[in-house]
């Protein structure tokens, strides 16, 4: 079930945002608009749904309406219309009372600057939340401490926010959003203050801490390398619409328009691309099953020079080159087991291209690709991996041909 | 053809005469209330001997600004007390703290009303304008007429005269909070009144301590002026000192007046700090 659904989502900032709407139908860009009516659109029909325990990236550039969007999700901002439903229930229909109770036990939110209270030492920040509900003294301090030991800074209670890195001021606003145990954690922009190295760290440290807490995460970003690394699902934003939604990818893979090919362009995709993507199907013999006859017939029939060899489980057992199966057969063998080879590289479908490329152009076979149950699943060669990694590199050069040419031209009109 | 003079100054003086006529229940109740505050602090100012006193006051200055400037404290009160000044200095401290007292509790309120509200801001803003650019002498008229002689209206104008500071610093503290941190406040389900006390008014309390400093120090200068219209104190010794020529009086007393303001400035300047 989804936790969050939302569903045709608009947000006008402006003194009358009535008048937008009619213009919106008729299909009126954004800067028109703004023209016409003095009303900026933050968030123009946006719909999308998050699922539990996934983590979804809003990514787009600034002013796309990213930080808007995470921040009509609890209502930082009021949107000017549509549903969000969270658990069900829409928010947008809350009185004042449910708003702050859904604040409090549901949602929480970590901020691109920290937005920590300076007057508080960090035990006290962390606490925040669990304050303004009114949980007992003891108890919230209990459950603060936790929060701070599961994002490693116990030791630094009693300190005050400016006193830390900005890491770690990071840290704690994790930890303060951990404190009550939300439903859902919105990330806006959490990592994009820190410097790389720190932001990477921090990257890992969410990722580890998803696997252990399975929160639902909204993860607000302009940087593609981190979508494409935290996020299971991504939606690409461009002026307040979502121009794309969909894995890593089949963002990368499956550009949905113009817009979103020119921001997938630069990224390395070879760290992003999985095995699994370009694999191709594979034509397998069954041993001890089928003997040489059969391997023999199948490399014919298909143009092969080598096949693998899977049990009756289609568990990998190795790989036979058309010239052993071909031996075989004129020695009238009926077991091909013999001439199997096992100097084949094994690999899973989520291995990122980049991680085996290395082995690809040494391996004198095609890598092997099984799933965690052991079956043989497809095979990848370095071929296909070369095409995907230089997809995009062909403009970088020019035939020499050409700037001969160019060149002959140039002094030809000079002369003329 | 001459235009007719526009009745400006009868105008305010029907006013204030239909105030005076009419609203003297009122005035009263404020006079009293103002009288019991300034008694009530002058009766603790002076009761220690001055001696104990400026070890009190040394012993603040310490806790709340420096060394140095404890010692300060400690010489420059005892140079008042060894020039016969101590009654008439506590005196104008009473009268200038009852003033900023009264002046926060209206201040600070406005100032966040003023923070909050963009319409409020509107109107109080030209109304501290107005205030603060008004020669300092002109709030004695009507204190003098509603209130009479004495104290009381040297407090009631010195209040009004010191007010504008700690209502903008206030509002600009608030308005100066870092809007992620009143989002983070409001983000994890703070109500209005939490996110005033928990949030906002300790990340501006800075600002608002500037704003109070600032109201101590011009609520100093005011209650000196406020010795014409017989508020007492070290006002009233300056006063003599300029009506009757001498000189030595004068002098004592502007010193006192200096030592007090310096004492109060560096004390008060660093309240936002602690």
């Amino acid at each position: 079930m989804s936790v969050i659904e939302v569903r045709n989502l608009f947000k006008v900032f402006g003194n009358d945002p009535k008048r937008v709407f009619p213009l919106i139908e008729k299909g009126a860009k954004k800067d028109e608009i703004l023209k016409k009516t003095g009303c900026a659109i933050g968030i123009n029909n946006a719909s999308f749904s998050i699922e539990k325990k996934e983590i979804f990236v809003l990514m787009g550039l600034s002013g796309s309406g990213k930080s808007t969007v995470i921040r009509c999700l609890n209502r930082l901002i009021r949107p000017t219309r549509g549903e969000i439903l969270i658990d069900g229930q829409d928010i947008m229909k809350m009185n004042k009372e449910e708003l702050l109770q859904v604040r409090r036990n549901t949602l929480s939110m970590v901020f691109q600057h920290f937005g920590l209270l300076p007057h508080r030492s960090i035990i006290k920040n962390v606490e925040y939340g669990l304050e303004v509900a009114g949980i007992p003294a003891e108890e919230r301090r209990k459950k603060a401490q936790e929060a701070l030991e599961l994002v490693g800074l116990k030791g630094y209670e009693n300190s005050m926010p400016n006193e830390l890195s900005g890491g770690m001021q990071q840290r704690v606003g994790l930890a303060r959003a951990l404190a009550n145990d939300p439903e859902v954690l919105l990330m806006d922009e959490a990592f994009s203050a820190l410097d790389p190295l720190i932001r990477t760290q921090m990257q890992d440290e969410l990722q580890e801490l998803q696997a252990r807490m399975h929160k639902t995460i909204v993860f607000i970003t302009h940087d593609l390398d981190e979508a494409l690394k935290l996020g299971d699902r991504i939606a690409i934003m461009k002026d307040g619409e979502i121009a794309q939604i969909g894995t890593p990818e089949e963002i990368l893979t499956n550009p949905a328009d113009d817009y979103v090919k020119r921001f997938v362009m630069n990224v390395d995709r070879s760290k992003v691309i999985t095995a699994s993507a370009l694999m191709r199907k594979v034509d397998v013999i069954t041993v001890p099953k089928d003997g040489p006859h059969v391997a023999v017939r199948l490399m014919e029939k298909k143009g092969l020079s080598s096949v693998f060899a899977v049990d009756g489980e289609r568990r990998l057992a190795g790989m036979v080159t058309i010239d052993d199966a071909v031996k075989l057969e004129r020695g009238k063998k009926k077991d091909l087991t013999p001439a199997l080879t096992t100097d084949i590289y094994v690999t899973g479908p989520d291995t990122p291209i980049a991680d085996l490329l290395g082995t690809a152009m040494t391996a004198n076979y095609a890598i092997a690709i099984q799933d965690e149950n052991g079956r043989l699943m497809g095979q990848l060669d370095r071929a296909t991996i070369l095409a995907e990694m230089y997809d995009d590199e062909e403009e970088a050069m020019t035939p020499l041909d050409e700037i001969l040419e160019n060149n002959e031209e140039a002094e030809m009109e000079r002369e003329a | 053809m001459s235009i007719p003079k526009i009745p400006v100054g009868q105008l305010f003086e029907k006013i204030i005469n239909w105030l005076t006529d009419n609203a003297e229940v009122f005035f009263d109740a404020i006079s009293n209330s103002v009288t019991a505050i300034l008694t009530g602090l002058e009766f603790v100012l002076l009761l220690p001997h001055p001696v104990l006193m400026i070890a009190i006051m040394a012993a603040l200055a310490w806790w709340l600004a420096s060394r140095n400037i404890a010692i300060f404290s400690a010489i420059g009160l005892f140079l008042i007390y060894n020039m016969g000044y101590w009654t008439q200095t506590m005196e104008t401290l009473a009268l200038v703290l009852a003033a900023v007292l009264i002046s926060l509790a209206l201040g600070i309120p406005m100032g966040i009303w003023a923070a909050k509200k963009d319409m409020a801001e509107r109107i109080i803003r030209p109304v501290l304008d107005v205030m603060q650019t008004l020669p300092a002498f002109v709030y004695l008229i009507p204190a003098v007429l509603f209130f009479k002689l004495g104290p009381v209206p040297g407090v009631i104008a010195t209040m009004i005269f010191s007010l504008p500071p700690v209502v903008r610093l206030t509002c600009l503290g608030i308005r100066q909070v870092p809007e992620e941190i009143r989002e983070a406040a409001i983000s994890f389900g703070s109500n209005p009144r939490q996110l005033l006390l928990k949030a906002e008014l300790p990340v501006a309390l800075p600002s608002i301590m500037a704003g109070v400093n600032q109201t101590i120090m011009l609520a100093l200068s005011m209650v000196v002026i406020s010795g014409m219209i017989g508020a007492g104190g070290l006002g009233n010794e300056v006063l003599k000192g300029i009506t009757q020529l001498k000189i030595d009086l004068g002098f004592e007393a502007g010193i006192s007046i200096v030592i007090l303001a310096i004492y109060l400035d560096r004390v008060t300047q660093h309240l936002g700090q602690k």
